[in-house]
């Protein structure tokens, strides 16, 4: 039942020894066998079209907040397809394990990977993705050239990365949480996961956080000092204002998350009592901190995308957006009421009842600025001019399938029906009716609406609605019985059940999930179609859905300096404005722009930083030490480095200005 | 103009689920159909809350599917105003509208969170039927073990695991405690859940108003054997439940500390199991983390702190106690060794019922702490007032 007795620890390698690797578990060997062959295959083709010393010098060193943009957006993707994995894999052993059966997963798989499906999902798919989106569009919406701490930038990107790195080890090295995605004590002290799962969860989330933390300031300065001449914060684009709003959250609340896991890190390695049950320790007050972060890190994922809504219902109507300032009051609303209404998470944990419906009615009161919201999307569309594009089409389906969710979400928060719903798959619903329904419908509406603006190309449209309905259809498929089962009283992180009766429900939702896998293929080929047909695609103007927002008033993609010269700014839709007033585009009197300079010293302290987690994970301590110091004495050599500057000469932006004149030109702009 | 919406079948889409509806009536929906008074008014809260958001979600809905259709780009001959952004009438009404919905639903979950606190000793066994004064609840002590459910009867001595016997119409009073990790008491067919964690207690009342076999289990995921710690409920009538703990007490096996520390370990699907005979005192025992014998009890180091605790003396003398066991799950030692602090002498905790939440029930309709009781009775949960007011 417990096969796996605490390691012995060598000094050499820590705990890490052969046995370590899951040679015994032939869907990991086979995993690591597609996977090896696949990277392999990957560096080999790298290498013979000698692209190293283009992917180093303009990608991975880049400062350009445009490619730390689309190399988060890439992040995200990639550790998606890991997630969804993990989905697929839950939904078929939940398909299977019926009367006596106990499915193809044990339960230190199985536990595994609902533990990384979630943890993954949250934070190395959801995360990187709006971080991606806020990276690329933000700076371009309000008229700066870059962000205002570059290297900062490429540095957060590349801790996130080590982060999600570190999880991916711990796929085919030693083993990951079995603990569920928020790792509750007294589960993941050292009592009861001796091994190496939750070291690995929390370095991994440290060792990212940094990265988030970090680029949560990096924007938020960004924004408050950036923006151009007459841009006031009541004509920031919506999108601007809910990514202001998003990283106001994560600068407030990561540190709350750091804090936790640290204490918990002191409990499992130094035998410190924060959240144990001896010597006054307290598991719930871990309960508590970690959901202190938890309830506002959902609204960082949603507030970006509640403004990807606003930016895509605006344009596609062809009409200024309804109700701007209650869109921005109710986007401030909700940032300062999604702190106190942590404890929502858990009503069942024994509060009073003035506690919990204290908690509640907060959590309620929330729905009131997200349901003005809808009406000031519904009233956009309202009189405008609706064109069905793939990125409104994506925009009319979360509005109808986010208000499903947030009823739900509603009724969890009357704490009498969440003592009958807590932990339910009615719960699991819930959050994927938003989650899906909100921040993936908005990122996918997002990735088909700025792809023009990044690549100078339109995505596909056929494959586009494959992708669409197949996403659509399968959702509902997938958790609409889940909404039933919790209703048949089944909780999740089951493995395996008893009642025959409650397998029909887990096959249609296996079904949904094939459909929904359907739809990433599609999304997938979607891609390499546009790619492929990109000629065909080609948008010249830079502006190709009549755009209101300044990110459409430079050429796609845009130069590395974004705007020849800084733009001024007199309406609520700078370029709709400029359009209308007849805006003519200097062609001469261009200067030099300064501008940062690329810099190794991001991707050098993330992999110390990767290294480093490693070791503390395994308890390699001479290796910790060592990559410690390799780490801070890194960062000082930095501090040496004086050429972080450069200038692109004005000849330079005149022939880039020159260039773009002619394809206007030729576009017949 | 439905003829031309149902052109647009990709808004249609919510309401075709609605089709399903049907199929939904074969299930056992044991959220909403409960056996427990408890659960029901649970289950019609949910019905209620959803009817009341259904008011402005309903209506959402169609004037998104109607929008979308009516101000398509095709459609030339709607009304194109590009530039009206703003209406202070229409966004008082959009402000307005959730907020009223919030003012009901907010009100109905302060008085139903307070009315449905589980710690609340029952008012009423069923709708217009209160408790009677005469009538003393059943006591239940749950313990979560790994990966398995201990019941104890206090007042009938007896225990069993995996095997919750409960009389109908008997109000019924969990203490509800776990030995290593927290997990969730949850029985949908009474009342709902509450968590069980490891030196604390907490409490959770309900009643059957049914006779029949119901199932219990774990709501809070707690390890490997998570998906098997499942156990059967038996409602059964007075005598029925007197048979059966007159057959648990002729059965035989006592549960003393040394057979709690041998049960306490981890085991998998475990079968029902019955005791005829139980310590007195094990569960304020497995509460205070010190079933082990010698081991000091929480109570006693909490009075011991609170008088000042040991000072620097005491640092040799009390010897650091773990209780998180290193060998529960079968994983060595571990870092610090077992270590004991010899019991210093203390009071005993009180006894179960001289508990101060064992006091006699306030019957009294309940609308939230602080507020004047009403003079009429909460007809929409079928309270009534009743007769021992609370001191």
């Amino acid at each position: 039942m417990t096969p796996h007795p605490a390691l012995e620890t060598s000094p050499l390698l820590g705990k890490l020894s052969l046995g370590a690797l899951p040679l015994h578990e032939p869907i990991l060997v086979a995993t690591f066998i597609v996977v090896a062959i696949g990277g392999l295959a990957l560096v080999g083709a790298i290498t013979k079209y000698r692209l190293w010393g283009y992917l180093w010098k303009e990608w991975f060193t880049t400062v350009d907040h445009k490619r730390i943009g689309i190399m988060y957006m890439i992040l995200g993707l990639i550790m998606f397809l890991r997630g969804f994995a993990d989905a697929i894999m839950m939904r078929l052993q939940q398909a299977m394990a019926f009367g006596g059966s106990e499915g193809y997963l044990p339960a230190h798989h199985y536990d595994q990977v609902f533990t990384a499906h979630g943890v993954i999902m949250i934070f190395f798919v959801a995360m990187p993705f709006i971080t991606g989106l806020m990276n690329y569009i933000v700076p371009l919406q309000i008229g700066a050239r870059d962000v205002s701490f570059p290297f900062l930038n490429n540095f957060s990107f590349w801790m996130t990365a080590a982060g999600a790195v570190l999880c991916m080890i711990s796929l085919f090295v030693g083993e990951f949480a079995q603990t569920g995605w928020l790792a509750y004590p007294p589960l993941s002290g050292i009592a009861y996961s001796p091994n190496v799962g939750v070291d690995y969860y929390i370095w991994s989330l440290q060792i990212a956080g940094v990265g988030t933390t970090l680029s949560g300031i990096n924007l938020i300065v960004t924004m408050l000092k950036l923006r151009a001449p007459g841009m006031r914060l009541m004509k920031m684009p919506v999108f601007t204002w809910t990514s202001l709003c998003a990283n106001i959250l994560i600068v407030a609340t990561f540190p709350v998350l750091t804090a936790t896991l640290a204490l918990l890190t002191l409990d499992r390695y130094v035998g410190t009592n924060f959240f144990t049950n001896d010597f006054g320790g307290s598991p719930m007050m871990y309960v508590n901190l970690i959901w202190i972060w938890g309830h506002p890190e959902v609204y960082i994922l949603i507030l970006p995308l509640f403004g990807v809504f606003s930016e895509v219902t605006s344009t596609f109507s062809g009409k200024r957006l309804f109700g701007y300032t209650s869109m921005v009051y109710a986007t401030v609303c909700i940032t300062i009421l999604s702190y106190i209404v942590w404890l929502h998470h858990f009503f069942t944990m024994g509060s009073g009842a003035s506690v919990n419906s204290f908690f509640g009615i907060t959590t309620m009161v929330i729905s009131i600025p997200t349901g003005a919201k809808l009406f000031n999307w519904l009233f956009t569309m309202y009189r405008g001019r609706i064109r069905f594009e793939l990125p409104m089409m994506w925009t009319v389906a979360f509005m109808l399938t986010f208000v499903v969710g947030g009823m739900t979400g509603v009724l969890l928060a009357v704490p009498p029906a969440d003592f009958v719903l807590h932990n339910s798959l009615f719960l699991v619903a819930h959050f994927h009716n938003v989650i899906i329904g909100g921040v993936l419908f908005g990122l996918f509406a997002a990735i088909n609406y700025w792809w023009p603006k990044a690549f100078g190309f339109k995505l596909d449209i056929f494959w586009g609605k494959v992708s669409f309905w197949c996403w659509v259809v399968g959702f509902w498929l997938a958790f609409m019985p889940l909404y039933i089962l919790g209703l048949m009283g089944v909780t999740r992180r089951m493995r395996v059940f008893d009642d025959p009766s409650l397998q029909i429900w887990f096959l249609v939702a296996g079904v949904g999930a094939a459909v929904i896998a359907v739809g990433i293929a599609a999304m997938l080929i979607q891609f390499a179609v546009s790619i492929w047909r990109r000629n065909q695609l080609r948008d010249e103007t830079g502006d190709p859905w009549d755009g209101r927002t300044l990110e459409w008033a430079t050429s796609s993609p845009p130069p590395d300096y974004n705007f020849a010269f800084t733009p001024v700014i007199h309406d609520l839709d700078a370029w709709h404005d400029m359009k209308r007033r007849g805006h003519e585009r200097p062609v001469k009197g261009f200067r030099d722009i300064h501008m940062p300079a690329n810099t190794g010293t991001g991707i050098v302290l993330a992999g110390i930083s990767l290294v480093l987690g490693f070791a503390l994970v395994w308890h390699i301590w001479w290796l910790a030490g060592a990559s410690f110091v390799a780490l801070v004495g890194a960062a000082i050599a930095h501090t040496f480095n004086y050429r972080r500057e450069l200038d692109i000469p004005a000849a330079t932006v005149a022939a880039v200005e020159e260039a773009r004149t002619r394809q206007l030109a030729a576009a017949g702009v | 103009m439905p003829q031309k919406l149902s052109r647009s079948n990709a808004r249609f889409r919510p309401l075709a689920l609605l089709g399903l509806l049907p199929l939904l009536a074969g299930c056992d929906l044991v959220v909403l159909d409960p056996a427990g008074d408890v659960a029901r008014q649970q289950g019609n809260l949910i019905l209620i809350s959803t009817g009341l958001m259904l008011l402005i979600i309903v209506p959402v809905m169609i004037l998104t599917v109607v929008f979308a259709w009516r101000y398509r780009a095709a459609n030339k001959e709607a009304t194109y105003k590009p530039d009206w952004d703003h209406s202070t009438q229409l966004e008082l009404v959009i402000w307005a509208a959730p907020l009223l919905i919030i003012i009901c639903l907010g009100a109905l979950t302060w008085v139903a969170t307070h009315l449905l606190d589980p710690y609340r000793p029952l008012a009423r066994i069923a709708p217009g039927q209160a408790v009677s004064a005469a009538v003393e609840p059943v006591e239940v002590q749950v313990v979560a073990l790994d990966w398995k459910w201990l019941f104890i009867y206090p007042k009938q001595g007896i225990a069993s695991v995996n095997e919750l016997a409960l009389p109908t119409h008997r109000p019924v009073r969990f203490r509800i405690s776990s030995s290593s990790v927290m997990n969730s008491f949850y029985i949908p067919a009474l009342a709902g859940q509450i968590y069980a964690m490891p030196g604390m207690e907490t409490k959770l009342h309900g009643v059957f108003n049914k006779t029949g076999e119901f199932s219990g289990f774990s709501a809070n995921y707690s390890g490997a054997g998570f998906s098997d710690m499942r156990f059967a409920v038996k409602s059964l009538s007075d005598s029925d439940f007197s048979a059966w703990v007159a057959a648990t007490k002729a059965g035989g096996g006592t549960l003393d500390r040394s057979a709690y520390l041998k049960l306490e370990k981890p085991s998998e699907k475990v079968p029902a199991q019955r005791f005829a005979a139980v310590e007195p005192q094990l569960f304020d025992a497995i509460v205070n983390m010190c079933v082990e014998p010698g081991k000091m009890c929480m109570h006693d180091m909490m009075s011991i702190d609170a008088a000042g605790g040991a000072g620097v003396a005491g640092l040799g003398n009390v010897r650091s106690l773990t209780y998180d066991k290193f060998a529960a799950r079968g994983t060595g030692a571990g870092y610090w060794g077992r270590r004991y602090v010899g019991a210093l002498c203390s009071a005993p905790p009180a006894a179960s019922a001289d508990r101060p939440d064992a006091r006699a029930a306030d019957l009294t309709p309940l609308t939230g702490a602080g507020l004047p009781r009403p003079a009429p009775t909460m007809a929409a949960f079928g309270a009534r007032p009743a007769p021992s007011p609370q001191s």
